[in-house]
């Protein structure tokens, strides 16, 4: 059986696609957020996920003012990277999971969760920045990545609500699908930011903070956030916050927050990051066979063990 | 266009500096942002330098978005139905770093705005409505936190 065991939160400002395109991850104005995501880098490389559900929005690459799908989700076998107008970010293509992919799909519509499907769909940073942050610059993304794409530029996009049981059913889909796959959640965008107009360079790290908070604990709160609220006080882009609760519903309702990072600003924006694990531990396969118990016991105890020295970090 | 009046369904248009992109501007900025979509393609991107009006001819943009276009003005390009992810596209062309454009929407240099970021951003207090009706949303909540528990003795209601 397929599992969701951990969510990942991440903004996915361009500004640090650019300074990881063009090398400048060393100057201090950089290293400041990059170190942030040090310790998630060896968090993932240990989890070793099997497929990433990357849900994040598209910046009229993919989609225009033409078609504008609220949630579209990427069936094909590869997404290319979108020229953004400076050439396709130089980072590796992006390899779907079309089966799982149409499995969520057949399973979330049925839950009347009205989706788009894509055959064909270029990703640009939206995806690629979180997925550079989590995994570095390898020549080879380290899994299969299936794109959730989240209207979040035409209002209205969807509300919290709406996203955080669009989580639960595509938790229940996944948790349907009878291969053994350890799937990771991406919930991208954020935090608070204004890009456009007088009020452009709006942070509110007091609301972002408090996000992060019931995010981890107390997501229903969350879930009851109007856009006004959203867009008020985390400025008028924050609103893509909505798509962190996509995430938060593929998760049980109790989680542990291994790492949280939060730092301002990374050129126009407050970039936070949290980690949230199911409780439950890996797949039933492994608890059901006897022989392995023993064996298993030594890896979950230093998981444990790695787990209590990470330090949350806040500036 | 003159920014329309707050209605309950449009409860954001009382957000100051703030030009949300909704299905009317979608719809009336449509040709203005298909504009901005035609320079993600290099071949586009030369052929508007070379000769701007002429390349604006193939859109028909109203005489209000082509003059914004040429002018660079780009709070006058999100009122008239541009959106920032289309029109950043248009400050690309120019060359400028997005930092620049944020400058140039908030009147400010980019020296000074990119400080601004520096110092931890453009704070919330006094930008959260023109009407003022969300201005001190927490008030409440801040007045009973900071409040010794003893002197909270007055009950409401």
């Amino acid at each position: 059986m397929a599992r969701i065991i951990a969510g990942v939160t991440s903004s996915h400002v361009p500004a640090i696609g650019a300074a990881i395109d063009n090398h400048r991850t060393n100057e201090p104005y950089w290293q400041r957020v990059f170190e942030g995501f040090e310790r998630s880098k060896e968090w993932i490389a240990k989890v070793k996920p099997d497929v990433v559900i990357g849900v994040y929005n598209d910046h009229a690459s993919a989609f225009s003012v033409e078609m504008i799908p609220t949630f579209a989700l990427g069936t094909a076998a590869e997404f290319p990277i979108a020229d953004e107008g400076w050439g396709p970010r130089p980072v590796p293509v992006v390899k779907g999971h079309p089966e799982l992919a149409a499995h969520i799909a057949q399973s979330v519509i049925l839950d009347e969760f009205d989706l788009t499907l894509c055959n064909k769909m270029e990703v640009d940073h939206g995806l690629t920045v979180p997925l550079n942050l989590m995994f570095g610059t390898p020549k080879q993304w380290p899994c299969k990545i299936i794109p959730l794409a989240v209207n979040v530029v035409m209002y209205p996009p969807p509300t919290g609500h709406r996203c955080f049981m669009l989580g639960r059913a595509i938790r229940k889909a996944v948790e349907s699908y009878p291969e053994d796959l350890k799937v990771v959640i991406f919930g991208t965008g954020g935090m608070s930011h204004q890009i456009s107009g007088q009020r452009a360079g709006l942070i509110n790290s007091k609301f972002d903070h408090a996000f992060l908070d019931n995010l981890s604990k107390d997501p229903q709160k969350l879930m009851r956030m109007g856009h006004l609220e959203y867009m008020r006080e985390a400025g008028a882009e924050g609103i893509e916050m909505v798509m962190w609760l996509i995430m938060r519903g593929a998760l049980d309702d109790k989680v542990d927050e291994v790492y949280r990072f939060y730092t301002v600003p990374a050129s126009n924006t407050a970039v936070g990051h949290i980690i949230l694990e199911n409780r439950r531990k890996a797949a039933k396969k492994s608890t059901a066979k006897p022989a392995g118990k023993a064996k298993k016991a030594a890896p979950k105890l230093k998981r444990a063990a790695a787990r209590s020295k990470v330090h949350r970090v806040r500036s | 266009m003159a920014r329309a009046k707050p209605t309950a369904e449009k409860d954001y248009d009382d957000i100051p500096g703030t030009y949300v992109f909704d299905a009317d501007r979608s719809r009336r900025g449509y040709h203005l942002n298909m504009f901005c979509m035609s320079l993600m393609k290099a071949e586009n991107r030369k052929a508007f330098k070379q000769n701007e009006a002429k390349y604006l001819d193939q859109f028909p943009l109203t005489p209000e978005q082509r003059g914004a276009i040429l002018k660079r003005q780009y709070n006058r390009l999100l009122e008239l139905g541009g959106n920032i992810y289309f029109t950043a596209k248009l400050g690309a062309t120019d060359g400028h770093p997005f930092q620049h454009l944020a400058a140039l929407m908030t009147g400010s240099t980019q020296q000074d705005y990119a400080d601004m970021m520096l110092r931890g951003g453009r704070p919330v207090e006094g930008n959260r409505s023109m009407s003022g009706k969300f201005n001190r949303p927490k008030a409440k909540s801040a007045k009973a936190k900071s409040k010794p528990r003893s002197k909270g003795s007055k009950r409401r209601g």
